[in-house]
């Protein structure tokens, strides 16, 4: 610890920026020490365990320090962070800002997400979300569009349709207003998309699960081993896929894949089996004795609860009952809670270490729910450009406070704790 | 602390009783060994103890199993999850999380211990592990033997008083093993854990074992004593027992250490033989004295084959340069000059493969020439799979060339390639599609464009006794691997390569395999096993060849490579040092 900050002050101690840099070239100068983020003494916990050196003490409390358990941003944030950017996105249809939107996501996610393998999960959202603009682009294409334009790209030939097919129409003309329509669709869809993959990547779903009421555990436990059997499934197809080679097989076509989905489908049965065993054998399952009363009264207030909620939301929702709609609603969202937290009587759980929702993780939620309220007040004083109108064509500008406003979305990349960087 | 009285177990499916009439008590504190054949019920014994039999697999068990005076019969298994600790055989199976922290945790937080409490419990099994660097990592990127302590951690997080393992090491390379096994001896010694154990390569635990059970053969009563008691007595036995026999040692030895004191007179006697005679004509030599039954439905299947492999067997000695030169490390894998005299099957040139930022091999360089065993040793992770898997085209060569029978293999289609090299994964399973062996066989025949029945012909010779319509799910470990092996020799590929065979194989089978194998060479196949079995090594290889790091470290005559090497070195070898005898029969043959 002492040695390896020994060689700190020749580092220009700039700002973040470089006090970030220097951190993270820390490992790679011995990879075989412990880190000292991860090694959880009780006395060190990340940031404060760093000793102030007399000159640049406040800009070393103020910097990320390195991530370990202990200082982890809470998984709730960083939903309520990408979340809050998608919402600035659904506000928007300006290529400009979606685009610049997309760049802070990507931008925090580079700075702050780590090797495990969940993370990996981003460039395969990005994938999915580039998909949805071909898709959107290939329908408008076929289909048409309602836009009307002027501007014809070309024409494609047109399938005559029997009268009972009136209002829809295949091939026909396209027209450049439509397409940009589309294409300005699409990306708003495909960066909702990145922003779920942003959060995604920088918060462990699991970890996410845990923060579960202890009611609802034995349901988010059948959902993180759900997401454990996803990639080991995979694994598994691919494998015996290559295995077909052995037997002089194609390793590709329909036919490869319909022989090996039996096996797979054994494969991953028999892993469920033994992981229950495993769950069974380590305690899950064991409950606290309850009184019947108490078990009387959950399922009253639960059953009760979530009928409150239906009757609510018709109230809601249909045209006659709108006076008592939203009361009944809350009604019934208290009561059920009420369910959810006699219900976790029954469990004798504890949790080990369950994340903290500290300064850090209220600056990462706060940072998208600025975003959030930002951008809808910019629909406010500022619809038309952030709603561009295809008809006429116009070029895209950027609207310099909206776009000001999705910065805030960059301050994770700054305050959340730095991940340490692997080897590998 | 745990009891058996009278305990049978009879599952739904089955007539007989698997395992019948136990009637055992074990101590506290005690590392108890169980040890037997494939299928006489060591899992099902290890099962009633942790209550998973009959209350999770279902059957009727009679009689009675007490663990510290609480009856399996009255608690489940999460009641008793306090109490005993279980790893079964595959630690992946065993992870309900993620990461290693919440792995360790995961058993306590069900018991609901106080969080102050699982967070000192977690820091010292972190630290009696050696897993402290490993804390955050996802438990998919750890190496074998790292699960395997990460699995054992996990149950020992909530001090459990009897520990059950069921074998433990037979997946890991000998220096993981170690690891594990010294954490066991660790616990027993420091914790005063009851620790109950069953596996098959005895020549890794007989050491550490306080009491010995033996389940003979299957529905036999187990008999219980001490190692040397059980040794003498026992079918399956490590070298160093059956060398202790061999030389009338008495009290029998069971450590290397042991048997090295008393080997003082066999050294001598040894010291008039030469040992490297042996060892270059051992493996050919022996295979004329196998019966005709075992190697005559192969031999009869590979004319072609056969017709390949020059008239002598080429020698160690006349292929491979002197060996203080061997020793060294970078030149030794340069195939000197000669080695181009003799006929290759296969090559790998330069060879290197990556994944992602990882090289999974650097420069590689393998010539196999017909006839020959070579074993690929090294620990887990080292490359063995990875190089087995570019001689059959799974993998594309990042640089340099593979060549198999003058093709480049993932450029041959699958269908020419299966007469060239044929692979036995780590997994058999992976290879069997069908739901009878007789549909396996003609589809094996089909895809290597065999005569009908060939691929039945070569079943029958390896696994005698085996019926057409048993679906290949319910065959025992080794018959598996028998009917994979049955398959890929079905195309008569002049290269045989095998990726970890003796996992889960008890003696016997492995003594079958190795008569197999030992019979395909004979015929002048050449054959590329991948394993940390040092035994298997030892007893069949010409040439080991191990790996570290993606790179070839040594390359030579097994009796050279192996014997300097602490960790790859095979019990014998360890007793007999400096001089090079390897296996049991060797000695055997040089004293008669």
């Amino acid at each position: 610890m002492r040695s390896e900050d020994d060689d700190a002050p020749q580092q220009p101690q700039a700002g973040p920026a470089a006090e970030v840099r220097a951190r993270t070239r820390r490992p790679t100068a011995g990879p075989r020490t412990p880190r000292p983020g991860a090694q959880s003494h009780p006395l060190r916990h990340g940031a404060e365990s760093r000793t102030p050196r007399p000159g640049n003490a406040p800009s070393r409390r103020l910097t990320a320090p390195e991530a370990s358990r202990s200082n982890a941003v809470h998984p709730g944030a960083w939903w309520l962070w990408a979340l809050g950017l998608a919402t600035a996105a659904s506000r928007t249809n300006n290529p400009l800002l979606l685009g610049l939107l997309v760049g802070v996501a990507g931008y925090v996610v580079a700075a702050r997400k780590t090797d495990a393998p969940w993370a990996r999960s981003y460039t395969a959202f990005i994938k999915i979300g580039l998909f949805v603009v071909g898709i959107r682009l290939a329908f408008n294409l076929v289909l048409g569009s309602p836009i009307p334009g002027s501007h014809t790209l070309f024409t494609l030939p047109e399938l005559p349709l029997p009268d009972w097919a009136k209002g829809i129409r295949v091939g026909g003309r396209v027209t450049a207003e439509g397409m940009l329509f589309a294409l300005y669709d699409g990306a708003r869809l495909a960066t909702l998309l990145i922003c779920v993959g942003a959060a995604n990547a920088l918060a462990n779903p699991a970890r996410l699960l845990k923060s579960l009421p202890g009611a609802l555990y034995e349901a988010g436990v059948a959902v993180v081993v759900a997401m454990t059997f996803a990639p080991n499934m995979v694994a598994d197809v691919v494998r015996l896929r290559t295995a077909r080679r052995l037997r002089g097989r194609p390793t590709g076509g329909i036919k490869a894949i319909a022989q090996i989905g039996l096996p797979v489908l054994e494969g991953a049965l028999e892993r469920s089996v033994a992981v229950a065993a495993s769950m069974d054998a380590r305690g899950y399952g064991r409950t606290a004795r309850v009184p019947a009363p108490v078990r009387l009264t959950t399922t009253v207030l639960t059953l009760g609860g979530l009928l409150g909620v239906c009757a609510g939301t018709y109230g809601l929702l249909a045209s006659e009952g709108a006076g008592y709609g939203l009361p009944v609603l809350a009604g019934g969202v208290l009561a059920s809670l009420a369910g959810l937290r006699l219900g976790g009587r029954r469990q004798i759980r504890t949790r080990y270490r369950p994340d903290r929702w500290g300064v850090r993780s209220w600056l990462v939620a706060g940072s998208g729910v600025a975003v959030a309220a930002l951008m809808v007040w910019a629909g406010t004083y500022a619809p038309e450009t952030l709603t561009l109108q295809v008809v006429p064509l116009t070029a895209p500008a950027l609207p310099l406070w909206p776009a000001l406003s999705l910065l805030a979305g960059l301050l994770p990349a700054f305050v959340a704790p730095v991940p340490p960087k692997e080897s590998q | 602390m745990i009891r058996f009285e009278n305990v049978s177990v009879t599952y739904d499916s089955a007539e007989e009783p698997t395992v019948r009439d136990v009637q055992l008590t074990i101590p506290e504190g005690e590392l108890v060994l169980l040890v037997g054949p494939s299928g006489v019920g060591k899992s099902t014994l290890l099962g009633t103890v942790c209550g998973l039999v009959p209350h999770f697999t279902g059957g009727t068990l009679r009689g009675r199993v007490t663990v510290d005076g609480r009856d399996t019969r009255t608690h489940k298994p999460r009641e008793l999850a306090d109490l005993v600790g279980t790893v079964g055989q595959d630690p992946l199976a065993h992870f309900v999380t993620d990461t290693v922290e919440d792995e360790l945790a995961y058993g306590m937080e069900s018991l609901g211990l106080a969080p102050a409490v699982m967070r000192r419990r977690v820091e010292e099994t972190l630290d009696l592990l050696g897993l402290a660097e490993l804390r955050d990592r996802p438990i998919a990127t750890l190496s074998g033997g790292q699960q395997q302590r990460v699995a054992i951690g996990s149950v020992l997080t909530p001090h459990p008083k009897v520990l059950v393992l069921d074998e433990p090491t037979s997946a890991l390379d000998p220096a993981a093993a170690e690891d594990v096994l010294s954490v066991l001896q660790r616990l027993v010694h420091d914790l005063g854990t009851t620790v109950l154990l069953a596996e098959h390569r005895l020549e890794r635990v007989v050491q550490y074992a306080d009491q010995v059970i033996l389940l003979p053969t299957p529905g036999a009563p187990p008999v219980m004593g001490t190692p040397e008691d059980i040794m003498k007595i026992s079918p399956v036995h490590p070298p160093v027992v059956a060398l202790g026999h061999l030389a009338g040692w008495a009290p029998l030895p069971l450590s290397v250490r042991d048997a090295r004191r008393r080997a003082g007179t066999l050294r001598d006697r040894l010291a008039e033989h030469d040992p490297r005679t042996p060892t270059a004509g051992t493996p050919h030599g022996e295979t004329r004295t196998y019966p005709p039954t075992s190697t005559g439905g192969a031999g009869g299947n590979h004319g072609r084959a056969g017709g390949r492999a020059p008239a002598h067997r080429p020698g160690a000695e006349d292929r491979t340069p002197p060996a203080t030169a061997r020793r060294t490390l970078a030149t030794l894998f340069r195939r000197p000059p000669e080695g181009l005299r003799t006929p290759t099957i296969a090559t790998a040139a330069a060879l290197g493969v990556r994944r992602g930022r990882v090289e999974a091999l650097r420069h590689v360089d393998l010539t196999v020439t017909p006839g020959e065993t070579i074993a690929l040793m090294g620990r887990n992770g080292a490359g063995k799979s990875t190089l087995l898997n570019t001689f059959v085209g799974m993998i594309e060569p990042t640089s340099g060339s593979v060549t198999v029978g003058g093709r480049t293999p993932h450029r041959t289609p699958p269908r020419d390639l299966i007469r060239e090299v044929g692979l036995v994964p780590q997994e058999p399973r992976d290879l069997l599609y069908a739901n009878t062996v007789a549909a396996e066989c003609t589809a094996a025949d089909e895809d290597a464009g065999a005569t009908p029945g060939s691929c039945r012909d070569l079943v029958t010779a390896l696994l005698p006794g085996v019926r057409d319509d048993t679906h290949p799910r319910d065959l025992s470990e080794g018959q598996r691997l028998a009917l994979a092996l049955a398959i890929v020799l079905t195309g008569r590929p002049p290269l045989l390569l095998l990726d970890e065979p003796t996992r889960g194989l008890d003696y016997a089978a492995k003594a079958r395999l190795v008569e197999v194998l030992r019979a395909l060479a004979a015929e002048g196949h050449a054959i590329v096993l991948a394993t940390h079995d040092v035994e298997l090594a030892a007893e069949l290889a010409h040439r080991v060849v191990i790996l570290a790091g993606g790179e070839v470290v040594a390359d030579g005559p097994t009796a050279e490579v192996v014997v300097s090497s602490p960790a790859f070195a095979p019990q014998v070898a360890k007793i007999l040092a400096p001089q090079h005898w390897l296996t049991v029969p060797q000695v055997r043959e040089a004293l008669s």
